[in-house]
């Protein structure tokens, strides 16, 4: 004869309910690598609170590569240094000059037709940093 | 320690910034609708332009020499102020903007480095070497000293701009705030001063030494507040989180009178339209909205006639079409015809954070759908600077429009705007 006695009654075990949904399909394998889209002004623009946009008018300046009508990205705050793109006060209007600190302070013109200028107070508006201009248009 | 930094001349030297040829000339700005004089560069002040002055009494005089004169520029005054406050950031920890060209500064700590008065010289030099404006620069140990500090660095131009009142130098603090009318000190104004006046009390100085409970006494705990801070003990903090505004008025005075209804449910569309963008700025909802109509006080022959109405709202909102509609309801009950109208306004009020309250069963307003979204990307097309999508009810060709024959450009938020230079 065999005895039967009741079970032990073994605790109840929670298993925890996953209600996320697993999506079907493999991820993808780029998503780990998000990253954001490059931004012009990193590239250009360092100080933005001393940075100003002027644009170019006049006789071009094909060495440079400068027409009229490009806009420039000027930085206010960045010190000048020797060989400068500057845009210089001469006579209470904005000008495009090559700065030349030595020998001597000077604004040199852009095309040979104008004159050296020797300013006895270099007026800056700021340092030309970059330029641009559409391909489009000079075609 | 605080500092209290401020463009000296802001507006004029705004106007001035990209016009080399303004340089050192006589500058003036006026107010909205080119009304009265706001702004004065110091050519303009040395030639007797007073503050204030209606532009007409201008206009007709000979003056030696020429006066440029500009119409209030808001959009460049906000974005050259931008550009000094983030240069003031790049030096001081700690900020606080009080007004569009002042700001206040926690200098606590510098004079571990350096006094403070070779601070401000530095700080004045960044911020002209970054944005071209200069600054004053002020400091003392509380708020209210700080301005003090600031005003006398205008007032007397050996300190070039730049002025400490340390508390290990009283004598030199006592012998400026003698100096300083008690009407020009941070809070008192023109009329307080009157009465502070009458009782003797004529300078800052005389103030610090009166009684604190006297001042509470007889004024206001504000004013005894002021008593404190000139005493160098710092009652009001600095705040770098600015408070949420508890209301939003959007108004202005018309530039030409405005006769008929139409005209004037444009003008209060586009205000509404504008207190809407503020008020979802401020990541707002409100629940009362009034409108106000007037006509001029002064006009000889005209009966005066100035009137509100408003409405409190079941639901908040900052969906544009419920605050125009709010708007134009109210206008019908105040609007009266025969009359010619100088001004007219909205205000939103009773604000709070979240678009939702109890429902009423009955209730026959539920909110809008897609309200949030809607609004979003309205704001996105009209902050974008690409074009602008508007309310048909603000019309298109508005008479009403404010006078500003005057603008100068907006050199630095317009690419059709910027400064030119020539290649030569």
């Amino acid at each position: 004869m065999i005895m039967l006695s009741p079970a032990e009654r073994p605790s109840a075990l929670r298993i925890p309910l996953f209600a996320d949904r697993c999506a079907a399909g493999f991820p993808s394998p780029a998503q780990d690598y998000v990253e954001a889209e490059l931004d012009l002004n990193e590239l250009c623009i360092t100080r933005r609170a001393a940075t100003f946009f002027v644009r170019a008018s006049g006789s071009s300046m094909e060495e440079l590569g400068l027409y009229d009508g490009d806009v420039m990205i000027v930085d206010r705050a960045e010190q000048a240094a020797q060989g400068d793109i500057v845009i210089a006060e001469v006579s209470g209007e904005f000008t495009v000059k090559r700065l030349q600190l030595h020998p001597q302070v000077a604004l040199l013109p852009m095309n040979p037709a104008y004159p050296v200028i020797y300013p006895e107070e270099l007026q800056l508006l700021g340092v030309v940093t970059w330029f641009f201009h559409s391909t489009r248009a000079r075609r | 320690m605080f500092g209290l930094a401020d463009v000296n001349t802001f507006y004029a030297s705004c106007e001035a910034l990209f016009r080399p040829d303004l340089r050192g000339k006589p500058v003036v700005v006026l107010s909205n609708n080119d009304g009265c004089v706001i702004a004065r560069s110091q050519a303009a002040k040395a030639l007797g332009i007073k503050m204030g002055v209606p532009w007409f009494q201008i206009k007709t005089q000979d003056f030696p020499a020429k006066v440029h004169v500009f119409s209030s520029n808001y959009a460049l005054y906000h974005s050259l102020s931008q550009r000094v406050m983030s240069a003031l950031e790049e030096m001081t920890p700690k900020v606080e903007q009080y007004s569009i060209d002042e700001m206040f500064l926690n200098l606590t700590g510098i004079d571990g480095c350096e006094d403070f008065e070779h601070f401000g010289r530095r700080l004045r030099a960044h911020v002209l070497a970054t944005t071209g404006l200069t600054i004053g620069v002020g400091s003392g140990p509380s708020k209210t000293l700080a301005k003090s500090a600031q005003w006398a660095s205008k007032e007397w131009p050996q300190f070039k701009g730049v002025l400490a009142l340390t508390s290990d130098n009283p004598k030199r603090t006592e012998a400026l705030l003698m100096r300083q009318p008690v009407e020009e000190i941070w809070g008192v104004g023109r009329r307080i001063g009157k009465k502070l006046n009458l009782l003797g009390i004529t300078n800052a100085l005389e103030l610090a030494r009166t009684h604190p409970a006297f001042i509470r006494k007889n004024f206001s705990v504000v004013l005894e507040r002021t008593v404190r801070e000139l005493n160098g003990e710092s009652c009001i903090p600095l705040e770098e989180m600015p408070p949420t505004k508890q209301q939003i008025v959007c108004s202005r005075s018309f530039g030409s009178r405005i006769t008929t209804k139409l005209a004037m449910q444009q003008a209060l569309c586009q205000y509404a339209t504008r207190a809407a963008e503020k008020l979802r700025g401020e990541r707002q909802y409100c629940r009362h909205i009034s409108v106000f109509v007037r006509t001029s006080p002064h006009t000889a022959g005209e009966t005066f006639y100035s009137n509100t109405a408003g409405e409190k709202l079941t639901l908040p909102t900052q969906d544009t079409r419920d605050i125009i509609g709010v708007a134009m309801r109210a206008l019908d009950r105040i609007w009266l015809d025969g009359h010619r109208y100088m001004k007219a306004g909205i205000m939103l009020g009773d604000f709070t954070p979240y678009g939702v309250s109890q429902l009423n069963l009955f209730d026959e307003d539920r909110p809008r759908k897609n309200s949030a979204k809607l609004m979003k990307v309205l704001d996105g097309i009209n902050q974008s600077g690409l074009g602008s999508v508007w309310f048909a009810g603000q019309g298109i060709d508005t008479e009403w429009k404010m006078k500003r024959d005057m603008l100068s450009p907006a050199w630095t938020t317009r690419w059709s705007d910027i400064p030119v230079a020539r290649v030569i």
